[in-house]
């Protein structure tokens, strides 16, 4: 318990004061604006909107100048003004096979439809300190090709058709959501899926580190990963109609796992399906190795006792914001609290010196 | 590219091109063409937000992405047309030149607000995204087998 303490007001407004100019570091040195943030650290704003879970990348870029670079802080910026923002309702859910795609890869399939396209990727990079960039230099542009008309249709589409995996039939039921209703146990896919998608990199990438390594390790192959822009339709009731009101960049991992069949299912691959704003791939494919974990008890696997199948360990323990405010606020004053502990310590301390004194007198 | 060109609709594929135009295109080219005419507000813009929506797998149960920022607005020519604008992200001034837009391409006018605004916007969507495509296309691997030894 924290209580509400008077004074300290002139000490806060000039901690706030020397914040702002420690933000703002040597003023010799030029000001970094929102739209060079946005563009040149887009990465780090597709973090931002993906677990400040509102995609919006001018205030994702704002909210990190903001916090300093300090991202969880720029998230926590993100979901108190979500929180301010009217709903004017849920979009149809966006259709990420006619995704334009920057990059598309498949690790198990070498020659599939549409290709292996790299897109802008670190991989293969040296990761040497490249100290051009140092330097100011221009940026020669990206060569081109000649863009052939076929489709890229989705890796599990082709073997769905052997019947070798399993499906994700057509469904519309309302999904449940965790910014509107508290999350409660049991939480179902389509829950786990929206905390997933929200939910810290670091920790996901921890939990899905795990699996991997052995802890309910379910064997899996990047079947797809794909990043790109998809449009945002949604029905506009006084117009009567849907119309695109918009358009997301996405990261989308499905992978292909493992899977010796069960009581009512036969030998087969499953799914664990990743999908977050923005280019985020060490995210995405975080998510679907922790959602493909968390779907034992479906599937009919054993529950190993692993951390990433504990669903409930895994979905109220990988929100960054819920953590950081329940462990920042331990600095907070807590002189009540405290002063009824050290009460205690010396009641105790005095009982025990006089059994002490007591035993020695015996 | 996913294609909102519907024959029977085509009032839903022009909102669609506004909603997803560049920040201060839509006000450039209308102002452009012509002086705007008088109009009262049904709904003054307003930012709120859309739920996202995905599908599990892709094609599965839907679930709850995320929000994204959207703009609306709605208004009234002097004629009585009615235009309507819902726009990404946070931008009053853009949400009023698409309703504009909007309720200007249900009048006379529309033969010449199609061709000084929507036309420009399509074809500038259009350059936009082949150029991305053609950079995609140039990362796209080609394999070749190296020969083998038999031995």
């Amino acid at each position: 318990m924290y209580v509400a303490v008077k004074g300290g007001e002139r000490a806060i407004e000039n901690a706030h004061a020397w914040l702002a100019e420690e933000r703002r570091g040597d003023a010799t040195v030029t000001e970094l604006s929102v739209v060079q943030i946005r563009e040149q650290l887009s990465l780090a704003v597709n973090r931002v909107m993906a677990e400040g879970s509102l995609y919006d990348p001018d205030l994702a870029a704002l909210a990190i100048k903001q916090a300093r670079g300090d991202l969880i802080e720029a998230i926590f910026l993100i979901r108190a003004y979500r929180t301010t923002l009217p709903r004017f309702g849920s979009s149809e859910p966006v259709d990420t096979g006619s995704m334009e795609c920057d990059r598309r890869i498949s690790a198990t399939f070498k020659d599939l439809p549409g290709g292996q396209i790299l897109g802008p990727t670190f991989d293969y990079t040296h990761r040497l300190l490249d100290f051009k960039l140092a330097a100011d230099g221009e940026v020669t542009e990206a060569p081109t090709r000649a863009t052939s008309a076929t489709p890229v249709p989705h890796v599990t589409d082709f073997l769905n058709r052997e019947g070798l995996i399993e499906e994700a039939p057509h469904d519309d039921t309302e999904p449940p959501d965790l910014t509107r209703e508290p999350l409660e146990m049991p939480a179902n896919r389509a829950l786990r899926l929206q905390a997933l998608t929200r939910s810290d990199e670091g920790f996901t990438l921890g939990l899905a580190y795990s699996t991997q390594r052995g802890y309910a390790r379910n064997h899996a192959f990047v079947g797809e990963l794909r990043i790109g822009a998809v449009a945002v339709e949604m029905d506009i009731p006084e117009l009567g109609f849907s119309i695109d009101i918009g358009e997301v960049t996405l990261t989308e991992c499905e992978t292909v796992n493992q899977f010796k069949g069960s009581k009512t299912e036969p030998p087969q691959f499953t799914r664990g399906y990743g999908l977050v704003f923005g280019q985020s791939e060490r995210k995405a494919i975080s998510m679907a190795l922790v959602d493909r974990a968390l779907r034992w008890e479906e599937l009919g696997e054993d529950n190993v006792g692993a951390p990433a199948q504990d669903t409930e360990f895994v979905l109220y323990h990988a929100d960054n914001i819920q953590a950081t405010g329940f462990l920042e606020h331990i600095k907070l004053p807590h002189y009540v609290d405290f002063q009824s502990e050290l009460e205690l310590v010396r009641k105790l301390r005095r009982e025990a010196g006089a059994d002490q004194v007591r035993e020695a007198a015996e | 590219m996913k294609d909102t060109f519907d024959e029977r609709n085509p009032r839903k594929a022009w909102m669609s091109l506004l909603a997803k135009a560049p920040e201060g295109r839509v006000a450039a080219l209308l102002d452009g063409h012509t002086p705007r005419p008088d109009f009262t507000w049904l709904r003054a813009p307003e930012i709120g937000s859309t739920m996202v929506q995905a599908r599990t797998g892709g094609t599965g149960a839907p679930f709850n992405m995320g929000e994204m920022t959207v703009t609306r607005c709605a208004l009234t020519l002097r004629c009585g047309m009615v235009g309507h604008a819902y726009i990404q992200g946070r931008r009053k001034p853009d949400a009023e030149a698409a309703a504009l837009v909007d309720a200007l391409m249900q009048t006379e006018a529309a033969p010449e607000i199609e061709s000084a605004v929507l036309a420009p916007l399509a074809a500038e969507a259009f350059a936009r995204k082949s150029t991305r495509a053609k950079k995609a296309a140039a990362t796209k691997v080609d394999f070749f087998t190296m020969a083998r030894g038999d031995d």
